[in-house]
């Protein structure tokens, strides 16, 4: 599926939640599922320091698409990385470029990605599209 | 007689709705809100006085230079400084810390010794890193214990004839530990060290003599003490402030001024360049109208009632562990709930319209020795009430039914 076709899905899921709670209680289970970033993989060099939570990146070129597994300290820092590694994961690393993260707000999640929440997660998507820039550089 | 429901009258915000819910504003420390009566300082001053002060001969600048030196006059009485001019108008506790830092770095020398302690807010460590990389003095840290108590026979063993400069909060920021401030003001000066101590959190809850207490330096900000942001002062000794060297040059600092040589203005206006925050410094001390008229005894009751109700009721949730249990402390209450983060706490409290903090609060030195990424910190305000902290604690356990 496109990165488009995933985010509408995830948008779709969603509408189904009726209150706050129903969301926030979905993403905590997203983010107790999320399978876990190998130990080797959560380096100083993997880790985004967010102040409030921690998030560790790894980003591996499987063939021409990018896998990507994540993890963090916090749950619900963990649940959004699991909905963002859902639509960023296994793309073409152009197609990682020209996404944008604009279903987060339609989701209602915005505020956790503001650069004023200080959890890692806006530096986490610049970090994602670091990696494709830096992988579709490789490809070319 | 101390009314709360009066008192949160006074506090326009505090019947905010936030996330469709009832603002319950449990952030104090990091920030007080604003009675109306403080608002309306700055709106009056704004609406009939607006001037540049100590500079005109016209009559608005006369009744603004009024109304700020008549603040300043307050402060001192407030805290019975012996001289309205030992009282500097600052932009907040941080800037009164760097004016002291700044001002012995001409005084500090390779072998003296600066004696901060384990329990300090960031921008109580800082400065004196800095001070100490410029002068090649050395600092040392007075250790904490597991309740969060300084440990006093270690800062005995610290000092020596080396020791020129103490600094410690009055009251811990991340913890609400009350630290026994006399006991080392009287070793530093046994020692010939002068003393600062950092009242951000103090001033809040109690009214510190100074004159009695014999401190060299107190600093702390006004928006800790229902004052606005961006004001704060700083006590000195008057034998102090006279030794030290002005921070920052400009207009208002000086006395004479020609290319070959500038004298200094006399005290306090050697320490107040530039045009100050004059709303601000007239609002702080509507701020301490405002709570002396309530009274700091009735507050200090009231808050501590609060702290025990909310310790209390905190402790019977399980899993609940509270950091800082020194028996001296205000109405802090820092803690994590067993295998949860305090960010994801902090978040679902949010979204009840409670407001906490959650993090290291700027002092990361107390977290790495509990060896933890931070903590929720509830703190309580003489507004607040007992039905506030049943919601945080209903919060609470909601936060642990969802997150676990
Ligand atoms: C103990 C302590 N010191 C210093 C500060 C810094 O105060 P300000 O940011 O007003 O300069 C704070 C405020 O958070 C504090 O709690």
């Amino acid at each position: 599926m496109s990165i488009e076709e995933i985010q509408n899905e995830i948008i779709d899921e969603f509408s189904m939640f009726e209150d706050w709670e129903e969301r926030y209680q979905y993403m905590i289970d997203l983010g107790k599922d999320l399978p876990l970033i190998e130990e080797d993989f959560k380096t100083e060099a993997n880790i985004i320091k967010g102040c409030q939570s921690k998030v560790w990146v790894h980003a591996a070129l499987n063939e021409d698409k990018i896998e990507f597994t994540a993890d963090s300290d916090a749950i619900i820092t963990k649940g959004i990385i699991a909905i963002l590694i859902r639509v960023f994961s296994n793309q073409p690393p152009q197609a990682i470029i020209d996404a944008d993260t604009s279903f987060i707000d339609q989701i209602g999640l915005k505020e956790h990605l503001s650069p004023t929440r200080a959890n890692g997660l806006v530096s986490m998507v610049k970090q994602l599209k670091m990696y494709a820039i830096a992988y579709q550089t490789q490809l070319n | 007689m101390f009314n709360v429901e009066e008192i949160r009258k006074d506090f326009p915000i505090l019947s905010r709705k936030v996330n469709g819910k009832s603002l319950v504003y449990l952030d104090n420390a990091a920030t007080s809100q604003t009675p109306q009566q403080v608002i309306d300082a700055i709106v009056e001053y704004y609406t009939h006085y607006n001037a540049n002060i100590h500079r005109g001969v016209h009559k608005l600048s006369q009744e603004a230079t009024d109304l700020y030196e008549a603040a300043r006059k307050k402060i001192q009485e407030h805290f019975n400084a012996k001289h309205t001019h030992e009282i500097i108008f600052t932009s907040g506790t941080t800037h009164g810390i760097n004016l002291v830092a700044n001002g012995f770095s001409s005084i500090l020398k390779a072998g003296d010794d600066i004696i901060v302690s384990a329990l300090e807010h960031h921008s109580n460590i800082v400065p004196w890193q800095m001070l100490c990389e410029r002068t090649g003095a050395k600092l040392k840290v007075i250790p904490m214990n597991e309740e969060g108590n300084l440990i006093l026979s270690e800062f005995d063993a610290l000092l020596s004839k080396n020791t020129k400069l103490v600094f410690l909060n009055h009251i811990s920021n991340a913890l609400g530990t009350i630290n026994p401030i006399t006991y080392f003001i009287e070793k530093a000066h046994e020692v010939g060290a002068a003393i600062l101590i950092d009242g951000a959190q103090s001033t809040p809850h109690i009214k510190p003599n100074l004159q009695e207490l014999d401190v060299d330096f107190y600093v702390t900000s006004a928006h800790k003490i229902c004052g606005p942001t961006g004001v704060g002062m700083l006590y000195g000794k008057e034998e102090w402030l006279k030794k030290l060297p002005p921070y920052q040059g400009g207009g208002e600092m000086i006395a004479e001024v020609t290319f070959q040589k500038t004298t200094y203005a006399d005290l306090p206006h050697k320490f107040e360049a530039g045009t100050p925050n004059i709303s601000g410094g007239i609002a702080f001390g509507a701020a301490l109208d405002y709570m002396n008229a309530i009274g700091f005894d009735a507050i200090q009751t009231y808050e501590n009632e609060l702290l025990h109700y909310a310790t209390e009721k905190m402790l019977e949730i399980e899993g609940l562990k509270i950091y800082g249990t020194s028996k001296h402390k205000t109405s802090v209450i820092s803690f994590n709930l067993k295998g949860i983060h305090p960010y994801d706490v902090g978040t679902i409290l949010d979204k009840l319209g409670i407001a906490v903090r959650t993090g290291h609060h700027c002092a990361q030195p107390i977290m790495d020795y509990y060896k933890i990424p931070g903590t929720v910190r509830a703190s309580f305000a003489f507004y607040n009430t007992k039905a506030e902290v049943d919601a945080l604690v209903e919060g609470i356990k909601k936060a642990k039914m969802m997150l676990s």
